[in-house]
């Protein structure tokens, strides 16, 4: 169980549990704006980006090469990015921020 | 070689170098074959631009038959992004459970048809009918109108024999023109009802606005889906044990409906007008010559996919880019996602196994590239399935 706090453009704040799945799945079964997650999960659309709280992101880790590429050309990247369709809900994600990007 | 396989003519070029030139009614383009330079490329509107002359981004050019720009695909920010505000939500109506509902009911009594019929010519008899009827959902029209935009044909803009009939947009311009008529004089819940009400950089939107917005509806969702409808029945008839698969195995299906829509990848290319010198993989792009980005490319690129020449159903990381790139991605994406969802879901449900009996395949030709887009005709036999 990993209990995950998304925070959105308009400052809402969403925090929601899962065990299995996606972030990206957890966060639009939880409605939270700005995370679409178009294509289904697979890193075409690029419409589940987050920032990752800094101090978290050593639990996310970083984007592989495919990951980065897209992200890369996304007009909000940070060095914090990450595509939320790309990190697996898991024990280790437990307690972490993430401010949605768009 | 087996019937359903979509070969990719790009290859070579794209690895030697990443650019081909063709001509074009002598308005020659440079295609970019590379999926991260067409990203790039897609990405920077300043330099490759949207806004040209109306039909000039189009290959073939469609300058010479039409001066209604379309919208918000002929536009650059910030005005593109004005109209992308206003259309995005209802283009985003497909994710609404009525509207599934709706499109189910259509998908399954055409499946059903197909069940019932010794073979069905699946492209004017299945797929044109469900991209025409499945119209008047993303336009909320009247399931009647289905009726006209079937006697059009395949391509709304195009005749069979003529790629570039100007004769044969006007039919769709008179309607669009009657159904604005309508919309005005008596406003209802309807796209065009929606767009004349609506507003852009403090003003009303035009008419020729809402007809270039209609005109893309029309356009840029007609033999794209009618293609990827078709090429998916024609790849699950080859591939009886994919459909299998997908029969048993329904938490794949998303990653199923991405890899099919890269595979197929239903828009070879769109084009951009440079509006500076620059270049591309060491090709020099001359102010105001024409480059385009070649999804269809991109999407078999090798740097990027393994196995790229193969439908991978449950394909995990798939960056594809058959619907675009950036702020001008398609505006039709989640109408044509719903659509292959519901046709697989019903196929899975309803079907037990489709055969091909006769196919004659849709050939583009693009300089020295010959690309397999789908099929100007298909025989299929559908068995239905018995419990």
């Amino acid at each position: 169980m990993a209990k995950i706090t998304f925070i959105t453009q308009d400052n809402d704040t969403i925090t929601a549990e899962a065990t299995t799945g996606t972030v990206m799945e957890l966060a639009v079964d939880n409605g939270v704006q700005g995370i679409d997650g178009d294509c289904g999960g697979v890193c075409s659309c690029a419409t589940c980006h987050v920032h990752v709280r800094p101090e978290d992101f050593e639990k996310t880790g970083g984007p592989n090469d495919i990951e980065k590429d897209m992200l890369e050309l996304d007009d909000e990247v940070s060095e914090y990015s990450r595509l939320t369709c790309q990190l697996d809900v898991s024990e280790a994600l437990d307690g972490i921020i993430l401010k949605v990007a768009h | 070689m087996s019937q359903s396989d979509h070969p990719d003519p790009f290859k070579e070029a794209r690895t030697n170098t990443g650019v081909q030139e063709i001509d074009d009614q002598n308005d020659p383009v440079a295609m970019v074959l590379r999926l991260k330079d067409v990203r790039k490329c897609a990405r920077n509107w300043e330099t490759y631009s949207s806004q040209a002359r109306a039909g000039r981004i189009v290959v073939p050019s469609e300058v010479n038959i039409r001066d209604i720009r379309q919208v918000p695909f002929e536009l650059d920010p910030p005005l593109h992004g004005e109209f992308r505000q206003i259309m995005d939500p209802w283009f985003k109506r497909p994710l609404e459970e009525g509207y599934q509902n709706a499109l189910r009911e259509q998908i399954r009594t055409l499946i059903q048809a197909a069940n019932n019929s010794d073979a069905v010519e699946a492209v004017h008899d299945f797929s044109l009918p469900l991209q025409s009827r499945a119209l008047t959902l993303l336009l909320n029209v009247p399931f009647e109108e289905a009726e006209t935009y079937i006697s059009w044909g395949t391509h709304v803009f195009r005749s069979e024999d003529n790629p570039l009939d100007a004769g044969k947009a006007q039919v769709l311009y008179d309607y669009i023109d009657q159904k604005m008529d309508e919309a005005e004089a008596n406003p209802g819940d309807d796209l065009f009802s929606v767009l004349l009400a609506s507003t852009v950089e403090g003003r009303p939107v035009t008419r020729e606005e809402v007809m270039g917005a209609i005109v893309l509806t029309f356009a840029g969702g007609r033999d794209t889906v009618i293609n990827m409808v078709t090429n998916t029945l024609a790849y699950l008839a080859d591939h009886p044990e994919a459909l299998e698969r997908l029969r048993s195995e329904p938490e794949i299906h998303r990653r199923a409906i991405e890899e099919l829509i890269r595979y197929f990848s239903p828009l070879t290319h769109m084009g951009r007008v440079a509006t500076e010198e620059s270049s591309v993989c060491e090709h020099a792009v001359k102010k105001d010559s024409r480059i385009s980005l070649c999804w269809a490319s991109a999407n078999r690129d090798d740097t990027v996919f393994e196995r790229p020449n193969e439908v991978v159903l449950d394909r995990k990381v798939n960056p594809h880019i058959s619907f675009g790139f950036g702020h001008h991605n398609c505006l039709g994406a989640t109408h044509a996602r719903t659509i292959l969802k519901i046709l697989i879901e019903e196929l899975c449900e309803n079907v037990g196994r489709i055969q091909i009996k006769d196919q004659e395949e849709n050939i583009e030709h693009w300089g020295p590239f010959d690309r397999k887009v789908g099929y100007n005709n298909i025989q299929l036999a559908f068995d239905a399935l018995t419990s």
